[in-house]
């Protein structure tokens, strides 16, 4: 676990970088630091491999201060990845992995199997690469040797700034898919920065919003979502993602408006055949307005059904819950799940009949907005 | 024409010590350049320190710009004359190009490479002779090169001041009007710079080697 206790970072010019930061990052999680350039997320960052000293406050990694662990120490346990990569030219892919165990003087035999292994890790062939040097590979493999050099000498804890920020936009995506699949095994603890809130919303366990040295808010990324702090946070995640969670649709968007219906004058038997042609089990009873009266289903039908003289409208029950079209989806799934019905009419202000929400009509519109897109299917 | 040829036979005893002169008298003098040069250059890229920087170059300037013959000169009061002085003010001749091409080189390295290299832990000297000086030494070689050539040239003007080599044998040549002797004396320079300057070349090859096998696939 990281954590960062009422941290200060005053430059000498008097630029206050980091006002007072508190905060923490849980470990096999990725935390991702966000927020506009100048923010201080960079900085944060840095405080936690001493690359940059606070002017005051605490850092601990693990439980203990960095401040009594000799830098370069600190340094060998903690992987780190950066925007320009920053592979070694002079020294080939191998060699630009085996940096940090080299320097841990591992055995050259543990060195050479554990780079065959992160290079098969990070989807590159070892045979082919392994002694190729960083010029002759694309930005995206380049890298992909960044993220196995940190990750070689099994860190807990791996810092990034920006990885994936100078890269194409399909690299990007096909190394942030990657980052999420491999951090399902290693389980690392991952402080990552981004200015990109897509970005940050598809790889975080928890972000943290920052602006001119402060933390505004943080949380994992469905409580920002839904409850951003400030007008600043709403600016910064973007109106269209907002809406995209916050717009709830209504009853009226996901009933079915074909509900079967039945007048109450209406014979049990022909009501059977209604049932049976449309294969319900009951049926909505209106009047030749379409004012809602009720229901009967079909175990009510037959219960009575000896009786020639009744008629629907005499075993109609009226309903307990009905819904109006502007009610908020989630209000009705409320209602649904707490009663333990089956549908619910959705009716206007004069009890007209509009539809019906159907536990089918749901799952039908959960298809429409959460796509499988052919995932797992 | 055949005295052209001749004087090479006939003087070889003295072209060939002389020639051996003159190497020592350059050599010395690119040695001592190196010595002083790439340590400070080292230095001055990596201090924070402005002053220092800006005073060390125009020091190395201001030497740069003295006419070689006056410098030679100023020096006979102070030195004397003969091998040492000469051996100086040659030194003090590539102190410039060696110091401004050393620093260029740590500068040209990628700022994100030095962050790297911090953070994964080298330690401070680790990282200037496993990083740093690898990736600097292209420059620095390039000086060197640039440096040893101009000093071989130079070093001919040191006769003035004693300090002999195949200048003498030009000086010599001069008085008598031996021409074939000039001749051969400035051909025997000019041959020392061109394999001199070929020799290093190699030399910088194999230090940047790995780096020169770059191939962009990319």
């Amino acid at each position: 676990m990281i954590k960062l206790e009422n941290v200060q970072k005053k430059y000498q010019d008097g630029y206050v970088a980091l006002k007072e930061v508190n905060l923490e990052c849980n470990s096999g999680e990725i935390t991702v630091f966000i927020g506009p350039s100048g923010c201080g997320k960079t900085t944060t960052m840095k405080l936690i491999n001493r690359l940059i000293q606070p002017s005051a406050g605490k850092v601990y990694v693990n439980g203990k201060d960095v401040s009594h662990i000799d830098p370069v120490e600190l340094r060998r346990g903690i992987g780190y990845v950066i925007q320009s990569v920053g592979l070694f030219p002079h020294m080939n892919i191998a060699n630009n992995i085996a940096v940090v165990p080299r320097l841990l003087n591992w055995e050259e035999e543990r060195i050479a199997k554990r780079v065959d292994e992160l290079l098969s890790v990070v989807g590159l062939d070892p045979e082919t690469y392994r002694s190729r040097y960083p010029s002759e590979l694309s930005g995206g493999q380049q890298q992909r040797v960044g993220v196995a050099r940190a990750l070689a000498a099994e860190p807990s804890v791996i810092l990034m700034d920006e990885p994936f920020s100078a890269l194409d936009p399909i690299s990007r995506e096909q190394l942030q898919d990657e980052l999420i699949r491999l951090q399902k095994d290693i389980k690392k603890t991952i402080i990552f920065v981004t200015h990109d809130m897509d970005e940050a919303l598809k790889i975080a366990d928890k972000i943290v919003l920052m602006k001119d040295g402060a933390v505004v808010q943080q949380g994992t990324p469905e409580e920002i979502l839904r409850h951003p702090a400030n007008d600043f946070v709403k600016e910064f995640i973007g109106a269209k993602r907002l809406k995209q969670v916050q717009e709830i649709p209504t009853a009226e968007e996901v009933m079915i408006r074909k509900a079967v219906t039945a007048y109450p004058t209406r014979g049990l038997a022909a009501s059977i055949k209604i049932m049976e042609s449309r294969k319900v089990d009951s049926l909505i009873v209106v009047n030749e307005n379409d004012k809602l009266l009720g229901y009967i289903t079909i175990y009510d039908v037959l219960n009575q059904f000896k009786d020639e003289n009744k008629r629907v409208g005499d075993i109609v029950k009226p309903f307990t819950h009905t819904v109006m079209p502007n009610t908020l989806l989630t209000q009705v799934i409320d209602i649904v799940d707490e009663y333990k019905l089956a549908y619910v009419p959705v009716v206007s202000e004069n009890n007209t009949l509009l539809g019906l929400v159907t536990r089918g009509s749901l799952v039908g519109h959960m298809s429409d907005i959460y796509p499988s897109n052919g995932i797992g299917v | 024409m055949e005295k052209y040829a001749q004087v090479f036979v006939e003087r070889w005893h003295d072209l060939y010590s002389a020639l051996i002169e003159h190497i020592i008298l350059s050599a010395s003098a690119v040695l001592l350049g190196c010595l002083v040069a790439i340590p400070l250059g080292t230095f001055l890229a990596k201090t924070s320190i402005g002053w220092i920087r800006s005073l060390s170059f125009t020091i190395a300037n201001i030497f740069q710009t003295i006419p070689s013959l006056a410098l030679l000169a100023i020096l006979i009061p102070l030195l004397g004359i003969g091998t040492t002085p000469a051996i100086l003010a040659l030194f003090l001749y590539s102190l410039m190009p060696i110091l401004q091409n050393t620093y260029s080189g740590f500068q040209s390295i990628d700022p994100g490479i030095i962050e790297a290299a911090k953070a994964v832990g080298y330690s401070s000297s680790q990282r200037l002779f496993k990083i740093e000086l690898p990736l600097a030494i292209r420059y620095i070689m390039s000086g060197v090169r640039l440096t040893t050539v101009y000093i071989i040239s130079w070093a001919t003007l040191a006769t003035v001041i004693g300090a002999g080599g195949l200048g003498e044998l030009i000086v010599g040549g001069l008085s008598v009007y031996d021409k074939p002797l000039i001749f051969a004396s400035a051909v025997l320079a000019m041959v020392l710079a061109l394999v001199v300057d070929f020799v290093l070349s190699l030399f910088e090859k194999k230090l940047t080697k790995r780096e020169n096998s770059k191939q962009n696939f990319a």
